[in-house]
């Protein structure tokens, strides 16, 4: 059987930080392949570099050194404005406290990434509605953010990650400010968005129980990638 | 669409931040648009000049007056068409407090000269057959109730005694720009008068409006009217009505330059209150941007933003600015209408309002926006954790 070529492809990936006079190295020679329709966890303390690392898949920092190429594209040989529109096709970002637009209800913060496909004002309202339904918000679409719970805003995020049909979802603790039952709920969505929609996923997380459902766990430990965990999709 | 309701949603985030913010946008707007409608009132004179009228005045100052016997003179001259003629009489109605502007002129050709009064046929031939007639304008007449037929007493302060002149016209201006406050009555009325008690007063005249064939050559007529009478006993100085008008309005440039810089300086102030205000929302949403950029907005985006919320909040500010304007005008133009008789706010005003509004809007979002479009995601997503 012929084995997929990886969807993320890291190769030899430097990053460091300027503090003043001080260069902090952040990451340091990663090399990472991540398959298509995977669902990996990056673990590791605070400082490690697991957010740098997330961010630069992402395309939305910059290393300083080595390749990462993405569904084909060197994202690193992209300019602002290239990367920016790569961005809106090929990543769907989850961050740890929501950042839901507040003046705009759940379905117009779901709709917000359509704004720039090319789509009609009706057919962005029914992909915005089709995601609010996966994500079981069919009812709350009315709501804005400070009506909805943590998990439920949570929930909308995720929606809006997924509605532009990304490459991939990137989550940087997405559990990390919820509390246990709402934790496992957004667990288990993502985990049905990676077995049910074939979604790639990087998830960044302190929790072990987090890291649990995912396929693969890698840790990093001061910039320095460590061996490979594998486990079995749940 | 769903970006205007953006911007108008994120406008009225802070609704007392806002609303505060609007206020003070139309204060000053209505501010700047009294001022400037100050200014334009200051110069009504001028800007209700003719270029085809000439006035030609004593050379030595307009205090001293003219031989009548200069009328002729001047009307054979080149290029001339039309020559009125008239002084100033300086009547005062009961007392000091109520002043116009009130002249003895020469009824058919001053009224040929000046197609902007306009008067009823009959009113007209009431005014040039009538010797002791008057025609008021609409502004004074209204202010003291005179109507067709009063009689009016004016108490005379260079020509003494009592002056009673009968209404036979009521004036109204032919646009916004005419002065509806003038007197005007017979020259000959007052002529006549001197002769009987002041003989060496007669036939003496304050000036001359001439009318030119060719307002292109108006600066060679004048030229020529005072070459005419070079080296003669009363010298004189023609020049347009126009120039005429600005060096009275010379005397008291200080004070019109003083008002135009205050309008400015209003429009300073609220430049820089809508920047602390514009600064401070897009401080507060840095998050909210640098969420903007990771789902692939660009800085054109971003920056469209901010522009576009700064000119919702500055335009809102100017509209209500600009409709406050209009009653505040009426208001302080009825009280000051003894020194504005032309008072109104003209287009040009409401155009200064919106460009002042716009500059404010475009200066307010300016550095938010660079500061906004410069951040990078990562340390943007930094702060907001």
């Amino acid at each position: 059987m012929q084995v997929p070529p990886p969807i993320v492809r890291i190769r030899d990936v430097s990053k460091a930080y300027k503090r003043g006079t001080q260069i902090l190295p952040v990451l340091q020679n990663i090399t990472l392949d991540i398959a298509e329709g995977e669902f990996m966890t990056l673990m590791g303390p605070s400082g490690s570099g697991k957010s740098t690392l997330l961010n630069l898949i992402a395309g939305i920092d910059k290393a300083d050194r080595g390749t990462i190429t993405i569904g084909g594209t060197d994202i690193t040989t992209l300019s602002e404005t290239e990367l920016a529109a790569w961005r809106s096709t090929s990543i769907g970002f989850i961050f740890q406290f929501y950042n839901l637009i507040p003046v705009l209800n759940a379905l117009e913060n779901v709709e917000l990434p359509l704004l720039l496909t090319g789509l009609s004002r009706k057919e962005r309202r029914q992909h915005a509605e089709m995601a609010l339904q996966v994500v079981n918000l069919p009812d709350r679409m009315d709501h804005y953010p400070s009506e909805l719970s943590g998990g439920q805003q949570q929930r909308v995020a995720i929606a809006r990650a997924f509605v532009t049909d990304p490459l991939m979802l990137v989550a940087d603790e997405p559990t990390g400010d919820l509390d246990r039952v709402s934790a496992k709920d957004i667990l288990d969505l993502m985990c049905r968005l990676n077995a049910e929609l074939g979604k790639t996923i990087i998830m960044v997380t302190h929790d072990p129980r987090a890291a649990e459902r995912a396929h693969v766990i890698r840790n990093l430990d001061k910039g320095v990638l460590d061996n490979v965990s594998d486990q079995a999709p749940l | 669409m769903f970006l205007i309701k953006l911007l108008f949603r994120n406008a009225f985030r802070h609704k007392l931040r806002t609303t505060l913010t609007i206020l003070g946008i139309s204060i000053a707007i209505l501010a700047f648009g009294l001022l400037r409608t100050v200014v334009s009132a200051w110069y009504s004179g001028v800007e209700a000049s003719s270029a085809s009228r000439l006035v030609t005045r004593n050379a030595i100052s307009l205090v001293f007056l003219l031989p009548s016997s200069y009328r002729e003179k001047i009307r054979q001259i080149e290029g001339v068409k039309t020559v009125s003629w008239g002084n100033w009489f300086g009547g005062i109605y009961i007392n000091e407090k109520n002043f116009f502007p009130n002249f003895a002129v020469d009824p058919t050709t001053y009224l040929d000269l000046y197609p902007e009064y306009l008067l009823t046929p009959e009113e007209r031939k009431a005014f040039i057959h009538d010797r002791k007639a008057c025609v008021v304008g609409q502004l004074t007449a209204e202010k003291y109730g005179w109507k067709l037929g009063d009689t009016v007493t004016l108490k005379g302060t260079i020509f003494p005694g009592n002056w009673d002149f009968v209404v036979r016209g009521i004036y109204r201006g032919r646009d916004k720009g005419t002065d509806e406050s003038q007197f005007f009555f017979n020259w000959e009325y007052l002529n006549e008068s001197m002769k009987k008690t002041a003989p060496q007063r007669a036939e003496q005249i304050g000036f001359f409006i001439l009318g030119v064939r060719n307002p292109g050559q108006a600066a060679e007529v004048a030229e020529a009217v005072d070459r005419s009478f070079k080296n003669s006993m009363t010298e004189t100085l023609t020049e347009t009505e126009k120039a005429f008008q600005m060096g009275f309005v010379s005397m008291t440039e200080a004070i019109v330059i003083a008002i135009q810089l205050v309008s400015f300086v209003v429009i300073i102030i609220i430049m820089a209150v809508a920047a602390n205000t514009m600064a401070m929302s897009a401080r507060e949403r840095t998050g909210e941007y640098v969420v903007f950029k990771t789902l692939g907005f660009r800085s054109p985006h971003l920056a469209g933003l901010i522009f576009g919320e700064s000119f919702v909040i500055t335009l809102t500010g100017c509209a209500l600015g600009i409709l406050a304007t209009f009653p505040a005008a009426k208001a302080f133009g009825d009280a000051m209408s003894t020194f504005f008789p032309v008072f109104y706010i003209s287009r040009k005003t409401i155009y200064l309002d919106l460009l002042a509004s716009m500059i404010v809007a475009v200066s307010a979002a300016l550095i938010p926006a660079l500061r906004v479009t410069h951040i990078r995601i990562a340390e943007g997503l930094r702060k907001v954790a």
